[in-house]
């Protein structure tokens, strides 16, 4: 029982910091700066992320040992489309604002590379259990970096930031840059939280 | 409004005003992957306009015929669509190493890519499903207007790989803070270059 919670925990953890999908594996970008103008869109998309990739990783890893190679990839393709039209459906009935608001982005979880790389180099060559804890921790690696940088453009862009519909921070007698919640703001967040990051790690190499 | 005019209007809308890489974030991950070089850039534009012309033309009939008369494509339409990219690319790379053996190495290792590139489905969902919001309009695309926008999205993606490839082709020898070299880097020029294409904005009223 120990041995199976560690090997959970070796592979929940690793999708933060040393193979963050958006920081080191450089996959699913496109979703990431586009929804991360408001903290709260960021909350959302994390959790359908987080959903279509523990369950496909899941599905896949259960029957990793019946797909043949050649055709895996449409296979990869059609379980994940399931589980995003679940997702698609879901926010479409019971939270129609948000679902108005991320629009197109939730079709597109079915080609957020994070998907389906996980689906191609790690559950089709794991156990259930372990693609399970791979796909939390990658999801959970993608959702953090969501909310940091959605934190960081909407109190920078207008100021405040509100979840669903309280003020949550104001900043008072700051005049703000609309440029952070506008396209140029998330590539330039994006890069600042990048190079931070690879100052830290050179600083701990020493 | 005059019929050609309107067309030119979603030309350019989809090309310069809404271009889908600066603006609208979408297909990302290949975007900084790729465009470290100006030729694998040029093979991939090439490719791009190619498969996704045809995907949206392909998805267009599917839904028009098939998936909306039969009241199967509010849940349906993301699988088929994912699955006809992921055909059309499989049965291009086919034709392309029969006919031309010469064009296949300038385009056939882009080709796989494509069908997670999350720009062709995009391109395809919004100009053939209604009720998604594309250069603030949402409203039906008949399959000539349909076309012109998705080559107009291809274009747009065509040029603007090109010209980020160029530069990053010229920033290698520059010189940049260590923690900045790299991708860090080339987020700062897409967030500049986006500044630029903002400039766009409301261009001929689109």
């Amino acid at each position: 029982m120990r041995a199976k919670i560690s090997i959970f925990w070796v592979e929940f953890k690793k999708g933060f910091i040393e193979q963050n999908p958006l920081f080191k594996l450089l996959v699913g970008l496109c979703s990431a700066l586009a929804v991360s103008t408001k903290v709260e869109n960021g909350i959302f998309m994390g959790i359908a992320v987080i959903f279509v990739l523990v369950f496909s990783n899941a599905i896949i890893a259960l029957i990793r040992e019946k797909i043949p190679y050649d055709v895996r990839i449409p296979i990869f393709i059609v379980v994940i489309a399931s589980f995003v039209t679940i997702v698609d459906l879901t926010l479409k009935a019971y939270f129609q604002p948000v679902y108005e608001r991320l629009g197109v982005w939730i079709p597109l979880i079915v080609v957020n590379c994070i998907i389906l790389a996980r689906a191609e180099g790690f559950a089709y060559k794991n156990p259930v259990l372990g693609s399970i804890a791979d796909g939390f921790g990658m999801g959970l690696g993608y959702t953090v970096v969501l909310l940091v940088m959605g934190v960081i453009r909407e109190l920078l862009g207008t100021g405040k930031i509100v979840l669903f519909e309280k003020t949550i921070i104001s900043l008072s007698h700051f005049n703000p840059p609309l440029i952070f919640i506008m396209f140029p703001g998330a590539f330039i967040t994006f890069g600042c939280l990048m190079a931070l990051l690879n100052r830290y790690e050179a600083r701990k190499k020493g | 409004m005059n019929e050609a005019y309107r067309y030119f209007l979603i030309f350019l809308g989809a090309l310069l005003v809404y271009n889908i890489l600066l603006i609208r974030f979408i297909a990302l991950c290949a975007f900084f992957g790729i465009s470290s070089q100006v030729e694998t850039s040029i093979g991939m534009a090439m490719s791009v306009l190619f498969v996704m012309t045809m995907a949206t033309a392909v998805s267009w009939i599917a839904w028009n015929y098939i998936l909306h008369p039969l009241g199967v494509g509010e849940f349906l339409y993301i699988p088929v669509f994912i699955l006809i990219i992921a055909a059309l690319v499989q049965f291009v790379e086919m034709v392309i190493r029969k006919i031309s053996p010469p064009l296949y190495r300038g385009m056939g290792i882009y080709l796989p890519l494509i069908t997670t590139n999350c720009a062709v489905l995009a391109a395809a969902t919004e100009s053939v499903k209604p009720g998604f919001l594309k250069m603030n309009i949402a409203y039906h695309f008949s399959l000539p207007e349909a076309l012109i926008y998705t080559i107009g999205v291809a274009l747009g993606y065509g040029l603007v790989i090109i010209m980020f490839s160029c530069i990053r082709e010229r920033i290698k020898t520059a010189p940049i803070p260590h923690s900045f070299k790299g991708i860090p880097i080339a987020f700062i020029i897409a967030a500049l270059l986006s500044l630029a294409f903002m400039g766009f904005a409301n261009l001929l009223g689109i």
